[in-house]
């Protein structure tokens, strides 16, 4: 038997990177209907509430936008983050750590290249499913269908694998799963808060006007909308943000998950 | 050509050196027992050779493909049965097989399921969800997916820990069948009766380094001698006993409530008590007298 030198200078092998999303389709089939329940629940209760109570007794419209589409539009990033930053964070944890599930991965010709690369593919594509469902949700509540709402997936998908790698590096950054309220705390929720998806943004002070500039939720909102009531050129510039933001993440994601699985 | 080499392999975590100028060489076909106690450094050994520990120094070579560089290829010709169930426990059986399959790169992924199914015995549950398998059962879809890919070598690390009996003499039973298939076998494992049972040859590990190695049979004859008497009795008696043995230059150690002389065949007059158990020596005798640990 020969060594086959060529075999190790392949990196990101499809069929790697294939295997491994096929065992996250195989434990989704297992819950896949509950986070399905979850996500499309979530966004009706939200716009019944800001529509029933908000915009009937506070706030009418944002921008000559009703303030039901204009929430309805911004819950297509909470949606985003929360399908790939938390799964990412907890599923990670969860498989490195009480599962073993990577020891047994990282065992078969699979690098922690391919292996991270895999986990954020499927949260990215899943997320960018998931992040679709409010803006279905908000055409049901009187938005007009536009042609460039077909883009949202994709803005969504980059803005998913960016959390996604978000997440899988601070599963490998943090000793405890507890050190998760930390990481809530500090990033998702203000990133969350601060997009823009509940008020404009340019209410607020300028400081933090500028700081919601480096916000990819906030750049998310801003494209969703673009789909909904027509793009700016500025977008395209929005658009290469999230994927500079989604590569620098997997980047992060490889290299602090290679210095917690290899020894 | 040996299936595994490995050249005064170093692997250092801090101030502990887990695998300290390791030689282990492990000719195709045959069952390499590793035997130590607990931090010997047999599972850090396991992780070098799959790529999941770097080595601070040595030359490390696996089915031809040196590591850490060419590792991936290597990892496609082995399998690997862990020491902790990592199963997905909410898929199916059949799912559970049909990822490694994959992972593999198996061309044939439902063949090697059904495959891999038959050597579990686990056709009839295919579609359960391994939380619904059995213990047992669960272990030997543990081993059924290290299988999967039909490896030429396989690691096991510590495969029948923490198991009961019954369990452990099912699984003994599916690894003596590869070995018998000639596929190569290098077991880590803390339990001589495993060692002896399954192993063409042993190798005792003991601070991360191979101390001795043989048949188990040429390993008794060396260490151990023929018999070995076991004395039962209060402390200040064994104290006595073992005082008189030592002074004869017989190796003595503890065994549970007993000592042991190990080699009294060799003792004058007087050394072995009358009412002493003498009986075979064993892997055990020479497992403690070499690493100084209480065999399990």
């Amino acid at each position: 038997m020969s060594a086959q030198p060529g075999r190790r200078l392949r990196r990101l092998e499809p069929a790697a990177i294939g295997g491994v999303m096929s065992r996250e389709v195989a434990n989704f089939r297992t819950y896949w209907k509950g986070t399905t329940f979850s996500s499309i629940l979530e966004p009706i209760v939200y716009l019944l509430a800001f529509g029933l109570g908000l915009s009937a007794t506070l706030v009418d419209e944002v921008g000559g936008v009703p303030y039901v589409q204009f929430v309805g539009t911004g819950m297509v990033a909470t949606a985003v983050i929360f399908s790939s930053a938390l799964p990412a964070m907890f599923g990670t944890f969860v498989k490195h750590r009480f599962q073993n599930t990577y020891d047994a991965i990282l065992a078969a010709p699979v690098d922690v290249e391919e292996l991270v690369s895999a986990e954020m593919l499927w949260i990215g594509l899943r997320a960018s499913v998931y992040g679709c469902v409010p803006l279905l949700v908000t055409i049901g509540f009187g938005l007009d269908p536009a042609w460039g709402m077909l883009l949202v997936p994709i803005f969504c998908l980059f803005t998913a694998l960016g959390f996604a790698g978000f997440g899988i590096a601070m599963a490998a950054i943090v000793a405890k799963i507890d050190q998760f309220n930390y990481v809530t705390a500090l990033f998702v929720t203000p990133l969350f808060l601060v997009s823009g998806a509940f008020f404009p943004i340019d209410e607020l002070p300028q400081g933090f006007q500028i700081l919601a500039q480096l916000n990819p939720l906030h750049q998310l909102v801003e494209l969703v909308r673009g789909g909904a009531f027509g793009y700016e050129a500025v977008d395209l510039l929005r658009v290469a943000g999230l994927v500079a933001f989604a590569f620098v993440m997997w980047r992060i994601a490889i290299n602090r998950m290679e210095a917690r699985l290899i020894d | 050509m040996a299936a595994i080499e490995l050249r005064g392999a170093v692997k250092r975590f801090g101030p502990i050196t887990a695998v300290d100028g390791l030689d282990l060489e492990v000719p195709e076909g045959i069952c390499l027992g590793l035997l130590g106690p607990n931090g010997a450094g047999k599972s850090t050994t396991m992780r070098l050779l799959t790529g999941q520990a770097i080595a601070d120094s040595g030359k490390l070579r696996v089915l031809g493909h040196e590591l850490p560089g060419d590792s991936k290829a290597a990892r496609a010709e082995m399998g690997v049965v862990p020491q902790l169930d990592n199963l997905d426990v909410d898929v199916t059986v059949e799912d559970n097989l049909a990822v490694y399959a994959r992972l593999y790169r198996v061309p044939d992924v439902g063949a090697a399921v059904d495959k891999a199914l038959d050597l579990a015995r686990l056709r009839g549950r295919r579609r359960d969800a391994v939380d619904k398998l059995s213990g047992g059962m669960r272990r030997r879809l543990l081993l059924a997916r290290g299988l999967v890919h039909e490896p030429k070598l396989i690691l096991l690390d510590e495969p029948t820990v923490g198991l009961d009996p019954q369990i452990r003499t099912e699984l003994w039973t599916l690894i003596d069948n590869l070995r018998t298939r000639g596929t190569t076998i290098l077991m880590s494992t803390h339990y001589i009766e495993e060692a002896e049972r399954l192993a063409d040859e042993v190798a005792v590990m003991d601070k991360g380094k191979i101390i001795a190695r043989a048949t188990p049979a040429e390993l008794i004859a060396a260490h151990a001698g023929t018999h070995t008497a076991e004395i039962y009795g209060p402390p200040e008696r064994l104290t006595e006993v073992r005082a008189i043995a030592e002074g004869q230059g017989l190796p003595v150690r503890p065994a549970g409530p007993a000592i042991a002389i190990v080699g009294s065949e060799r003792a004058a007059d007087g050394a072995v008590p009358e009412d002493a158990v003498i009986r075979a020596a064993s892997l055990e005798d020479v497992f403690v007298l070499l690493t100084g640990a209480e065999a399990e």
